[in-house]
């Protein structure tokens, strides 16, 4: 029984975590599926949109707005407006002027742009990090005989349901929508797309722009569950979630989601019954082994290389 | 100008106002267990204010700016000329280089202390950027996690000299064979996959190698780091004020003169100009030689030069190992400078460095990384108040360089022969 408690747990912690990398993934599938580019900076436009709910939620709070599930909601509109509106801006900046270049230079001016925006929020906010405060407190506790007990927050079950929410949203746009029809139009071939009357540079900005307002839903959550922020929080997260979205098979939506949960449970096993420190290798021992043995990932159509 | 330009310049300097306002404009502070919202100095908003208005201005006339620009007296007074002929170039280059070389063989006798430690670290950084100038700009394959290499190089002087005493000059070829053997090892399965794949893949490797130094605490000393790495010596003598090892003589009393602690930096910058000059003859050598053609041809076009009998896996292989070999080299150099070694030197940021030096040089052009190593490493000491922007000041440039000159500021010119038109 002790046992099968502390697994719940860590299976618990790990789905939360991994949920919150599919947000992320989103981001990287996406971008990947539409201009075949990795986008480095998006872990940056995570960690910006991290940065403004928190400056949302303390600036409300010191307003004196007290209803939580208000603040909230402001904070994360906020944040998605501010990441998306980045996405949108790095793209035009950095990536549009290098699109259809030679492979490397798109890559190579996403870790200049990863970079800069590291170092823009560095000297604006400062190195140190900055405490989260967790504003949903409390939660479900569970125990056999007292001994060890498992709890599965209302924070947790908050990461869930929105991320949940999110996903819903999304598949929903991307089958139902104009535009997302126009997306998975552009992913399959731009070329022909464009011909056929798709303006590709909107669909391609529209997908930065969902990828960062997701990937900004991902920062408020993700910080108010590890309780600080600092710069370089959405470089390690940013690639552990383009390992989720690698695993799942780039390109693809599910898979993205599919990588982010399965990503989370082998994190959050890892450190329940090894080591915390150890956690970072596996997931890019994992990043490492799938690239290697099955580079389409798990739900990843293979990719023909034309000559 | 119509109205669509007019929209969308507006829109261009609203989405300017929400990237900077909320992060520049307010900033988070800590006071005790609470943090505080505090506005940024005036100046700042009315930067960001100025900013949307360039933004707006230069999105609105696009057009006749850009064509503006483009009737300007041409800035650079040497476009219009004829690219210099191949060989005079050549000769310039070799002498621009050996001016380089003599030049830096004075320079420590002349200038401070803390000037000639600095050239070290420029020395160090030339080494490296001259070894991943082979993986990246001669073979083409995007390594981001090239720091392994280094810290593999100085964690094994470090160790060996903890654990057997071995000397600087038993530990150099070890460290950067190993270091070698290691690009070797890893570069076998993953050399296969595509550029941008690779790049991700080698990141990997590289943050897994700092977690396990990190981690490690038995051997590698964890965060700590190992500390006590001996200096070089010249011929069994130590440059220290007393001889620390029995045997050897100390440099001070063999030559009859007064100690002086300038002489320990000074040898460890001659030493580690002579690697840097090797480490580019060496690769000069390589780039002339069938194997550095390969290269070239496997970048250019990967499946013209494998239907021409080239190995894909051998000669990406011998480039990384070439590569991970000099950034052994360059590990060992600097463990030995710094006494003292942590994992902390060995972070991603430091690989992202060699990149943009890589990268801002010009790719495959040595000259031209030589210089920005220079520059790169020089530049932020000089300008001290502008220090803290230099990662900024980074990024930035890498971005503006892939959008304008992806060739470098002096790029590779590859030896050719051409052909005589006929009569």
């Amino acid at each position: 029984m002790q046992d099968l408690l502390y697994f719940s747990q860590q299976l618990i912690n790990g789905l939360t975590i991994g949920s919150a990398y599919a947000l992320i993934a989103i981001g990287y599938t996406m971008v990947y599926g539409i201009i075949g580019m990795i986008n480095f900076a998006h872990g940056e436009i995570y960690m910006i949109g991290a940065y403004t709910a928190l400056i949302a939620i303390t600036g409300l709070t010191a307003l004196g707005l007290a209803w939580l599930p208000l603040i909230l909601v402001v904070a994360l509109l906020c944040a998605m407006l501010v990441s998306s509106s980045m996405g949108w801006a790095v793209e035009r900046v950095a990536y549009r002027p290098v699109r259809g270049r030679h492979r490397l230079i798109p890559l190579i001016s996403a870790i200049g742009m990863s970079i800069f925006l590291q170092n823009y929020v560095h000297l604006a906010q400062g190195s140190r990090n900055v405490g989260f405060p967790a504003l949903i407190e409390g939660g479900f506790n569970f125990s056999a005989d007292g001994a060890f007990e498992m709890s599965l927050s209302y924070m947790q079950i908050t990461i869930f349901v929105t991320t949940l929410i999110c996903m819903t949203v999304l598949s929903l746009f991307i089958s139902r929508s104009r535009t997302g029809r126009a997306c998975r139009a552009v992913s399959q071939d731009l070329g022909m797309a464009s011909l056929l009357g798709i303006d590709t540079n909107r669909i391609i900005s529209a997908t930065f722009i969902i990828g960062a307002a997701l990937a900004a839903v991902a920062g408020l959550l993700l910080g108010m569950y590890y309780g600080s922020i600092d710069p370089l929080f959405g470089f390690i997260a940013g690639l552990k979630a383009f390992t989720a979205a690698v695993l799942g098979g780039i390109g693809s939506i599910p898979g993205a989601m599919l990588g982010g949960l399965i990503l989370g449970v082998a994190e959050s096993m890892t450190s329940g019954y090894l080591s915390g420190e150890y956690k970072d290798v596996v997931s890019f021992g994992l990043l490492i082994l799938i690239l290697l043995f099955k580079p389409t990932g798990l739900l990843g159509k293979p990719e023909v290389e034309k000559i | 100008m119509a109205a669509n330009n007019l929209r969308h310049a507006l829109f261009c300097a609203v989405v300017t106002l929400i990237i900077s306002i909320p992060i520049l404009g307010l900033n988070l502070e800590a006071e005790g267990i609470n943090i505080i919202l505090t506005g940024a100095k005036t100046s700042t908003y009315i930067a960001i204010v100025l900013a949307a208005i360039a933004v707006f201005v230069f999105q609105a006339y696009r057009d006749s700016i850009m064509g503006l620009l483009g009737k300007l007296p041409n800035l650079n007074p040497l476009a219009d000329k004829e690219p210099m002929e191949q060989s005079k170039r050549a000769k310039l280059e070799s002498w621009i280089l050996t001016g380089i070389i003599v030049l830096a063989l004075f320079w420590p006798f002349v200038v401070s202390r803390g000037s000639v430690d600095l050239a070290t670290l420029v020395l160090i950084y030339v080494m490296l950027a001259l070894g991943l100038n082979v993986v990246v700009g001669l073979a083409g394959l995007l390594d981001l996690g090239y720091v392994a290499f280094y810290a593999v190089g100085a964690y094994t002087f470090a160790l060996l000299s903890q654990y057997t005493g071995i000397s600087f000059w038993m530990a150099l070829p070890i460290g950067a064979l190993l270091a070698g053997l290691t690009g070797m090892t890893l570069g076998f399965p993953v050399l296969r996959l595509r550029g941008d794949y690779l790049a991700i893949v080698t990141l990997g490797f590289g943050e897994i190698i700092r977690i396990l130094l990190n981690n490690w605490t038995t051997l590698t000393g964890g965060p700590n780091g190992i500390g006590g790495i001996p200096e070089p010596t010249l011929f069994g003598m130590e440059f220290g004020r007393r001889v620390k090892e029995e045997g050897n003589t100390s440099f001070h009393e063999t030559f009859g003169i007064a100690y002086s602690g300038e002489h320990k930096v000074i040898f460890l910058y001659l030493i580690a100009l002579v690697l840097a000059v090797i480490t580019a003859l060496i690769i000069r050598r390589f780039m002339r030689m069938p194997v550095g053609r390969a290269w070239e041809a496997l970048r250019e076009d990967e499946i013209a030069a494998r239907s021409l009998g080239l190995s894909r896996t051998a000669v990406k292989l011998s480039a990384f190992t070439i590569g991970a070999f000099f950034a052994g080299f360059a590990g060992t150099v600097f463990a030995s400078k710094q006494g003292f070694i942590s994992p902390e030197s060995f972070v991603f940021l430091e690989s992202a460095i060699i990149l943009a030096i890589v990268v801002l040089g010009g790719m495959g052009s040595q000259l031209g990384v030589i210089l920005a190593a220079i520059a790169v490493t020089i530049l932020p000491e000089l300008a001290r108040e502008f220090s803290e922007y230099r990662m900024l000041i980074f990024g930035a440039a890498m971005v503006l360089m892939m959008v304008w000159r992806p060739q470098g500021l002096l790029p590779m010119r590859r030896i050719h022969i051409t052909l005589n038109k006929q009569e």
